[in-house]
């Protein structure tokens, strides 16, 4: 009996001319990716495949380490050049067809052992193209992960804005994960400066949802209760009639159009005034704020 | 039997909670407070709790029930240093405490309960009879 | 997969201050974050106090637990009291048998990631919760 590793060892160089050719008709892209690297990676793969299959059919075995390997090393260039996963995966199943036409050739004979080594190859073919959808899909979490991270670092800055005051200015959607790290960064803030007043200005949230809303008023309450006032500003009009709309309770929050005027609030709470600076006195600074 | 000390300070009644309470005990402490506020006539109660690690539901409560005894007995009560963590898990349990003044520190919480003190004996100037 | 567990008694007032501290060792070792930390003693705290009022005692398993590359704390109160009717009710915020608040049950579950109560009427109560890193 002929088994299908022995067919592919011997007719090497056919099979890959044979799927280049398939390949260079129909499931190569030309836009992202040239005929030589196409060739290299294929010829590769094949070398590989050719090996691994001698002491093994199966996909996860020791034997096909190296192959897998490679083909990792395939779904990442390829996601980086702007594949699909789909687009990998059929890149090794096209691998299938000329295969099969050598197996038929030399096993002409014999359409029991046929059928078996068609089934075994193409088992096993399968397996491995899942293998780079798989790669594709872990490098993409990766990705995803990684931007999470780097957002979440970005995107909590506590500002002072006069002694006791300090404003968060949040940008960008708020999930649940986003407003824990917010939260917490503004009310250790708020220990460390000893403010008593905070205000969150949202005018760079795209949207106010339920579920915005309630962290909001978490926060809100978290700073209540640790003695400090948060104000709520930059609700831009669109965003004041979906909060109505939602038929979200804001009663207990303490909410303004602008930032300026939280600020300007902020100030008055705390008894303190903004006066201009009179012509005649040179040296007095600018419109600075004085004790009342 | 172990107790919560409470140290008087002219009108205002000041306690530090510092240990790890288990309930007796802040169930000993809502009952001290009550008395000594109705014996000093106290106008004021200040508890600072920025040694507290958690609160949970019953001590919660407590507060929540020493706040409003008070109030009773016309002493406002004022909660000072409660922990980022602390606040974060309380709004999360479901409790906002919201009968309670708060204050970051023990000085602001003193200046709330002066800025009371003197509001009522205003008041009571301005009406002249006592409440 | 626990690769370790205590068990502790909750018999009197003192073992939820125990089991408090317990807790707190346990997401310490793990390097929860503080906040984390705060939300899991809290919810220990409640649930231990609910063993004891409710199920008039039983105990806590302790163990470190992990899914994949996560690890995370489960503790596991167990009680041999009356049991739960109505284990929807009992869930609900404000739902209170003992003149408390009705937060014990419907708060702690708020305060973990996982949250899993089982019981019997006339045999006991189990409530199982686990906070993830």
């Amino acid at each position: 009996m002929i088994s299908f590793h022995e067919v592919v060892k011997k007719n090497e160089g056919a099979i890959l001319s044979a799927w280049i050719e398939e390949m260079v008709k129909g499931v190569r892209r030309a836009d992202l990716m040239t005929d030589t690297e196409l060739k290299q990676q294929a010829r590769e793969l094949l070398g590989l495949f050719a090996k691994a299959a001698e002491s093994s059919s199966e996909a996860e075995s020791e034997a096909f380490l190296q192959t897998r390997e490679f083909l990792r090393e395939i779904a990442k260039s390829r996601m980086d050049q702007g594949f699909t996963p789909t687009e990998t995966a059929r890149f090794v199943l096209s691998l299938k067809q000329p295969i099969f036409h050598a197996l038929r050739d030399a096993l002409k004979g014999n359409p029991s052992d046929l059928v078996n080594e068609v089934w075994a190859s193409g088992n096993l073919l399968d397996r491995l193209a899942l293998f780079t959808v798989d790669s594709a899909v872990e490098f993409r979490d990766q990705v995803i992960g990684r931007q999470q991270e780097e957002m979440l670092e970005l995107s909590t800055p506590v500002v002072k804005l006069w002694d006791g005051v300090l404003a968060l200015p949040l940008i960008g959607t708020l999930d649940s994960a986003r407003t824990q790290v917010v939260m917490e960064s503004l009310l250790s803030a708020i220990v460390e400066t000893n403010s008593q007043i905070a205000i969150i200005d949202i005018t760079g949230v795209p949207t106010v949802d339920t579920l915005v809303a309630q962290h909001l008023i978490k926060t809100i309450t978290a700073a209540r209760l640790m003695g400090a006032d948060c104000f709520l500003s930059g609700i831009r009009p669109a965003i004041a009639q979906t909060i109505v709309h939602l038929g979200i309770d804001l009663v207990d929050v303490q909410t303004k159009a602008k930032l300026s005027d939280a600020f300007a609030m902020a100030l008055s709470r705390m008894g303190k005034v903004v006066v201009a600076r009179k012509p005649a006195a040179g040296m007095a600074l600018g419109s600075k704020a004085k004790d009342n | 039997m172990e107790r919560i000390p409470i140290l008087k300070l002219g009108d205002f009644l000041l306690v530090t909670i510092q240990v790890d309470m288990h309930d007796q005990l802040a169930i000993t402490l809502q009952d001290d407070l009550t008395t000594q506020i109705a014996k000093h006539a106290s106008r004021g109660v200040l508890i600072d709790i920025s040694s507290l690690e958690i609160v949970d539901s019953f001590i919660g409560r407590m507060l929540a029930n020493i706040a409003a005894m008070s109030k009773v007995l016309d002493a406002q009560t004022v909660l000072t240093g409660m922990q980022p963590a602390v606040a974060i898990t309380l709004v999360e349990l479901g409790m906002s405490l919201s009968g309670i003044k708060t204050a970051l520190n023990v000085e602001r919480g003193m200046e709330i309960l002066r800025q009371f003190s003197d509001q009522s004996y205003e008041l009571q100037d301005a009406n002249g009879f006592q409440e | 997969m626990a690769s370790r567990s205590e068990v502790h008694p909750i018999a009197g007032a003192a073992d939820v201050v125990k089991v408090r501290q317990v807790a707190r060792s346990w997401a310490l070792e793990l390097k929860l974050s503080l906040v984390d930390q705060t939300k899991l003693v809290t919810a220990a705290s409640e649930l231990a106090r609910n063993t004891l009022d409710h199920g008039h005692g039983g105990t806590m398993r302790v163990e470190q637990v992990e899914n994949g590359l996560r690890r995370g704390i489960k503790l596991t109160f167990e009680d041999k009291g009356p049991g739960i009717p109505d284990i929807a009710m009992a869930l609900r915020d404000g739902y209170t048998t003992s003149g408390g608040l009705g937060l014990g049950l419907s708060g702690s579950r708020r305060l973990v990631n996982e949250f899993d109560i089982k019981s019997e009427v006339g045999r006991g109560t189990i409530v199982a919760i686990t906070r993830w890193k």
